[in-house]
């Protein structure tokens, strides 16, 4: 009897540091993010982002203390999955966060999602895991890549333009994004131009601009190629006299080198640091005051993606219960940046779109306005394509 | 395609060739009269517009900024040259690659860590900010005038210096045939860190000239540094001249292969095609150019006088 007791005790007790030992153990997190070369301005913004939100919870998300390891993709694919397989073969990841191209993601989704963690996008939404590639352990807190082109070809088209001259890089996602315009605008295109990744001068681009006097211009071009453009744009005299619609050109990335020559100029985005809603008011001055400049879309998502973490954890009780983490992370039962949020069935979100415009603050910083909606409720055309439900 | 579209397109393209002329004119005399290779030399243009952000934005001034970046980066390269050149001199050029690379690398990262790693951008200068009108109502910005005007000066004043003065006269037996040099009892150390240090200065200028018009960011030097060397194969390794007309030629083919492609091949191709051949036809333009002129010329078009 006394015997029994004893055992009933110490498996009690075993039972009780188990048990606390579970609610101890930390949620690992990933956070993979391009830290160096020339796109490592926009990992920052993924990195601190998710962090600031952290921190914000008093290092937990869903009430489970957080361990979170920062890799750095170096925007090179085998670089990042060699990272990415060590990490998860040093056990037990719930969940991964990253990263910001597409092409990376595609690189680490495999290893990540067979590993059966969670893999949470913060920017890239590419159109291959959207449709058929689509997985249940996939989620997207941005958008799917198209969907952004295809607002300044929406808005293009409403506006009644007639000629556009449309400029992106020459790679597949430069070609993606001129499709994209061209999905919505139906005018006529004075030139498509691919440039060369790596253009540092597009005076002969804006030469051409200038003499063949198109109705509006669309330029995707990302980072560096942006702030040349743009401060090429406004020293050409264009500035104000043809309206520039821009996907990824124009954004609180690029907005310290391009300052007073972007204000004026047309982005598309799903949310502008001057969102009219209090959580935003209250991201952007802690996401200022602890780093010292104005957050973008990418601190914003990824914001996001740490708190649609706390709401599946709290919800879910754990991570243990992988079925029940799934499903609470697709209700997306938290409050976003944006305000309205769900996901559609292939893990990509349902949201409204924006054309946004650059404007001068009053402190002197510059940053992306909302200038009037484009897309209610807009899903991305692949959703059709996956399997899921 | 108009008169006046083709004159904009001829200023862009010299303007470029101007650019890379100053940053290969130093590739080149280091090159050929120290026979070394300095694949960091690209760094030295990026740190001279990362020197003009912080110096002219501290002073305010677009020309005191620049007295200041250029001072700066002159130290820089002669720190450099202290430290870690001098000790490859001697080496076979595989090492000399392998240290200059390592080199691009460090202050690639050291440049983010100072100054972040989001491009910055320096203001065109209130005075010049203005346009000039061309032909059809085109305009041009008169920075880029100001810029094409500059590196004539500097190339006028590098042609003196090389062809009228006594250093000239040691640089260019250097280029010919630098151990007889010394053998003639000059001092070939304190010539080569002359010619070192005035390469630099000739990158970190380019460097500040182009922090107005292209955005400053880390790397930014990688991609010139290419266009660099495709200049001095082009021009005739250690030559001065060489080195201007092949930059003249590499910034005027690639300029006006990427405006007027498209529109010459549409002449016979469907747009589309025109379109993807067009793009990328004009980006191996320069190659085709140096390819050519390898081919034909080996020692390049214009070499240094006795090399071969």
């Amino acid at each position: 009897m006394r015997l029994k007791l004893a055992f009933s005790l110490g498996a009690g007790l075993f039972a009780l540091t188990a048990a606390s030992a579970q609610a101890q153990e930390a949620l690992k997190i990933g956070v993979v993010s391009v830290l160096t070369g020339p796109a490592a301005s926009l990992g920052q913004q993924v990195r601190d982002g998710f962090q600031l939100a952290v921190d914000k919870n008093g290092g937990k998300l869903g009430g489970v203390p957080v361990q979170i390891t920062v890799i750095d993709d170096e925007l090179k694919p085998d670089v990042a999955v060699g990272k990415v397989r060590s990490f998860i073969d040093s056990g037990k990841v719930d969940f991964v966060v990253g990263p910001v191209f597409s092409n990376i993601l595609g690189a680490i989704a495999k290893p990540v999602l067979d590993s059966g963690a969670f893999l949470i996008s913060p920017n890239a939404g590419p159109s291959t895991m959207a449709g058929k590639g689509c997985h249940q352990n996939f989620f997207v807190t941005s958008y799917q890549n198209d969907q952004v082109h295809e607002v300044l070809g929406k808005y293009a088209q409403d506006q009644g333009f007639k000629r556009a001259y449309i400029i992106a890089p020459n790679y597949q996602a430069g070609k993606d994004s001129l499709a994209g315009f061209k999905r919505y605008f139906k005018g006529e295109i004075v030139d498509e131009v691919y440039a060369p990744l790596t253009s540092m001068d597009f005076a002969s681009d804006l030469a051409k601009i200038a003499s063949t006097k198109p109705d509006v211009v669309f330029a995707f071009l990302p980072g560096g190629l942006g702030v040349n453009f743009v401060k090429q744009w406004s020293q050409a005299g264009l500035q104000g006299k043809i309206p520039f619609l821009s996907a990824f050109t124009v954004d609180e990335s690029t907005l310290p080198a391009q300052q007073d020559a972007a204000v004026g100029l047309y982005g598309g985005m799903t949310w502008a640091p001057n969102m009219d809603n209090a959580q935003t008011k209250a991201f952007v001055s802690a996401y200022e005051a602890a780093y010292k400049i104005v957050p973008g879309s990418y601190a914003q998502q990824a914001y996001d993606a740490a708190m649609l973490i706390d709401s599946a954890v709290k919800a879910a009780g754990g991570t243990g219960d992988k079925d029940k983490l799934r499903a609470a992370l697709k209700k997306a039962d938290f409050t976003s940046l944006r305000g309205k949020f769900k996901f559609n069935t292939n893990g990509y979100p349902i949201q409204d779109f924006y054309l946004v415009k650059v404007a001068k603050r009053a402190d002197g910083k510059f940053q992306t306005e909302i200038a009037q909606k484009v897309f209610t409720d807009y899903a991305d055309p692949h959703a059709k394509d996956c399997a899921l439900k | 395609m108009t008169t006046g579209l083709l004159i904009v397109q001829i200023l862009n393209g010299l303007q470029l060739g101007i650019l890379l002329f100053l940053v290969a004119a130093g590739l080149t005399l280091v090159f050929g009269v120290m026979d070394f290779i300095n694949l960091a030399h690209g760094v030295q243009y990026m740190l001279g517009a990362y020197l003009a952000v912080t110096f002219i934005g501290l002073t305010g001034s677009f020309l005191l900024g620049l007295a200041l970046a250029l001072a700066a980066a002159l130290l820089i390269g002669l720190a450099l040259e202290f430290l870690i050149f001098r000790h490859l001199y001697e080496r076979d050029h595989l090492d000399q690659v392998l240290a200059t690379f390592g080199l691009i690398l460090l202050l690639n990262q050291a440049v983010k860590m100072v100054w972040g790693a989001a491009p910055l951008s320096v203001a065109v200068p209130e005075l010049l900010s203005g346009n000039v009108r061309l032909l059809d109502g085109i305009l041009y910005p008169t920075y880029r005038f100001v810029l094409i005007g500059a590196g004539l000066a500097v190339a006028a004043l590098l042609w003196f210096i090389v062809e009228k003065t006594r250093t000239g006269m040691l640089l260019r037996a250097g280029a010919s045939n630098a151990p007889m040099v010394s053998a003639l009892g000059v001092d070939i150390r304190k010539l080569f860190m002359i010619v070192f240090a005035f390469g630099t200065m000739l990158a970190g200028f380019a460097g500040v000239m182009a922090a107005p018009i292209l955005s400053v960011e880390p790397g930014m030097g990688d991609n010139i540094l290419i266009l660099a060397f495709v200049v001095i194969v082009v021009g005739g390794i250690g030559s001065i001249r060489g080195a201007f007309v092949g930059a003249l030629i590499v910034g005027l083919v690639d300029t006006l292969g990427r405006s007027f492609m498209n529109d010459l091949l549409r002449l016979f191709m469907s747009a589309p095609s025109a379109r993807a051949t067009g793009a990328a036809l004009s980006s191996m333009l320069i190659y085709l150019v140096m390819a050519t002129v390898l081919f034909v010329r080996p020692e390049g078009l214009l070499p240094a006088k006795g090399r071969s």
